[in-house]
């Protein structure tokens, strides 16, 4: 039998070369006439290890990282593929601790599975989930959902549930379910991951939503700087309607359920979801005045559900271990697990799925090991460009929605970006405003001019002008933002300057 | 307005026929004349416009909306440099001065030889190996400037 070797095919672990180790294994197997099977993975989300190859010995699965293409000679001369010992070894792949420690329920499959195949799909509990939920009633799924206490985790955080069942509630000639992969926050590649190493299982979520609210069409709204999410989604797609799990009549149920991938094209706000409709619609991604809700009056007025990739995705893993069994992971109003995204200066970054309940230190330090630079860290950027930073001082806080709240942090897609400590605070707060001013869709003045005027009032607190009387001047700017914005681009781009101001204040003093 | 050429415009018609039939395909159309042309040509809005019954001013507040959108020939190789926070955090705005110095030009320009365009790019997702690059479609992480450099020597990045 040919031995298996993975080597991920995630854009993540290319970026640094798995291209080039997979060509080098191919080349140096059929050298020494070695027949190998090489199935190009997602990524285990241990980034600081990629590229990780992986070898199915006869008991379990071998790890080796970061592999170059050189190293890719020794490791064939030390017989990794009957797991052999070499200096790149890290022993069987479960028994890292780094992923030993997580809670893998949304990302149980990713970097397990070939992606885009349907049957290795299923043996490793796909489409379980659908099955269930096709022998019930849209309503009794829609309960099944709001039992299991899922929350958006786009970044809003509202209950999965309630949203489905307004929609379940309209009735209308057509109902979309759409799904938000507009994943343009820094420091959050969750989606991504996701989308590239088990896009059947966003397939299956959506599927199981169509199913529930009696809505016959999907759309997946992808952003246009994931080329390698677009190709796997697009062929999950095409393997999905073969298997005949999409199409007319989904798994043999008689129901109709349609899918197909469209592009962004580069516009932050198109991750609002009215904005996103827009966009979808095929016009400028302006947002629009709530209500009416997306839920009631949505894609082309027609009732739809806006949900993102993870959220989506984590619903197969609902209906094929039960409600309760999801409710039981997490803590207080946060229930279920959270896929958190260790980004930036970060010793061990990558994808850690923990039930919600960690501390940001432990996550920090006893999971990310510090920074990479080997220096102390300065501060974080939770929750994307609109996220607040946080101090070492709020680094006892727990990972969960209102836990981050009171400490007017949010938690936001997951994501935390690590700074050092050479970090400038006020040029972070200026990258701030001026994000918001190139991704403004233009629609509201205090988004549009205020981001504007808030790059110009920092730039003249750097340059000494009046500096007191112009940090007055900014907060005076940030809260007329925050309250005046018509969505939460204006109205939040605010928070990491108010932040800075509040915990980094000595940072903003006049430059010579 | 330049108008298009006649056999580049009969080309536009094809893309929009192909899409036409589907809800809501502009953004979609012009993605296929992206791909087709490298950007976004000025003659081709009032051509859309026309075979998909919309007026100029719609299409062109479209092309004009999204950054990813063209109005210009792209230089032979596209440089996009990530500029969120993550890619901050390890160094990405003294990357993108030494790519700028490298290259002679800003940010969105292009080379005088026509051969490099140089863009910012607000989060590839790959804020675990930062900094990040897109040149050429194809992504890169952990980019130092060394490494920079011999991309670039390159003339055209390894596929």
């Amino acid at each position: 039998m040919n031995t298996t070797v993975y080597v991920p095919g995630d854009a993540g672990a290319l970026s640094v070369g798995a291209g080039e180790v997979a060509a080098a294994i191919a080349a140096e197997g059929k050298r020494r006439s070695i027949k190998l099977n090489i199935v190009r993975n997602g990524s285990r989300g241990a980034y600081w290890l990629e590229p990780l190859v992986e070898v199915q010995t006869a008991q379990e699965r071998c790890a080796y990282g970061p592999v170059r293409a050189a190293d890719v000679p020794s490791l064939f001369a030390a017989d990794f593929l009957k797991g052999g010992t070499h200096p790149l070894s890290l022993g069987l792949t479960d028994s890292i601790p780094w992923l030993r420690s997580q809670q893998r329920l949304t990302f149980e499959r990713v970097g397990i599975i070939d992606p885009v195949s349907v049957p290795d799909y299923v043996k490793h509990g796909g489409y379980r989930g659908l099955e269930r939920a096709l022998q019930i009633s849209g309503a009794e799924i829609v309960q099944a959902v709001t039992a299991s206490g899922l929350r958006g985790r786009g970044g809003a955080a509202f209950p999965t549930g309630i949203k489905w069942k307004t929609v379940l509630d309209q009735s209308a000639p057509q109902k979309y379910v759409t799904c938000n992969a507009d994943e343009g926050d820094s420091g959050t590649f969750s989606d991504r991951m996701l989308m590239e190493g088990d896009p059947l299982s966003l397939i299956e979520g959506m599927t199981i939503a169509g199913v529930a609210v009696g809505a016959t069409q999907g759309y997946i709204y992808l952003r246009a700087e994931y080329p390698h999410a677009h190709a796997a989604l697009k062929t999950a797609i095409a393997a999905a309607y073969q298997a005949h799990y999409l199409g007319a009549d989904v798994a043999g149920s008689g129901k109709r359920f349609d899918l197909e991938v469209r592009l962004g094209a580069g516009a932050y706000i198109c991750g609002e979801e009215t904005s996103m409709l827009e966009s979808l619609e095929g016009k400028r991604g302006e947002i629009r005045v709530r209500p009416p809700l997306p839920a009631i009056k949505g894609l082309f007025g027609q009732p739809t559900i806006v949900n993102n990739v993870v959220t989506l995705a984590s619903v197969p893993w609902i209906f094929a271990h039960g409600a309760e069994a999801y409710a039981n992971f997490g803590m207080g109003k946060s229930r279920g697990t959270l896929p958190i995204q260790l980004a930036g200066n970060i010793r061990r970054g990558g994808l850690v799925e923990r039930a919600f309940g960690l501390t940001l230190r432990e996550l920090l330090y006893d999971i990310g090991g510090g920074t990479a630079t080997g220096r102390p860290i300065r501060a974080l950027q939770i929750g994307g460009p609109l996220g607040a930073f946080v101090p070492p001082a709020h680094f006892d806080t727990v990972v969960d929605y209102e836990a981050l709240a009171a400490v007017g942090a949010m938690l936001g897609h997951g994501g935390i970006v690590v700074f050092d400590d050479t970090v400038d605070m006020a040029r972070m707060a200026r990258y701030a405003m001026e994000f918001c001013a190139i991704e403004s869709c233009g629609k509201c003045t205090p988004c549009r001019i205020g981001s504007t005027r808030g790059v110009e009032v920092i730039d003249r607190i750097l340059a000494g002008i009046d500096g007191e009387r112009n940090v007055r001047l900014l907060e005076e700017l940030c809260e007329t933002m925050v309250l005046g914005s018509l969505c939460g681009l204006g109205g939040m781009a605010p928070f990491p300057v108010q932040s800075a101001l509040k915990h980094f204040r000595e940072d903003f003093r006049a430059r010579v | 307005m330049e108008s298009l050429p006649s056999d580049q415009s009969a080309a536009v018609r094809r893309i929009v026929a192909q899409h036409k039939e589907r809800p809501g395909p502009l953004l979609e159309v012009l993605h296929a004349i992206q791909a087709s042309f490298g950007y976004v040509p000025e003659g081709a809005v009032p051509v859309v416009a026309e075979e998909l019954n919309l007026s100029r001013a719609e299409v062109h507040g479209v092309v004009t909306f999204y950054h990813f959108f063209r109005r210009s020939r792209p230089g032979a190789h596209t440089v996009s440099l990530c500029q969120a926070e993550a890619c901050q955090s390890m160094g990405a705005k003294a990357l993108a001065e030494h790519a700028q110095k490298r290259l002679g030009i800003e940010f969105h320009q292009t080379t005088a030889d026509g051969r490099f365009s140089l863009e910012p790019i607000y989060c590839l997702g790959n804020c675990a190996c930062s900094p990040a690059a897109l040149i050429d479609g194809r992504l890169y992480g952990r980019l130092t400037t060394e490494g920079f450099d011999a991309l670039i020597a390159q003339g055209t990045p390894a596929a």
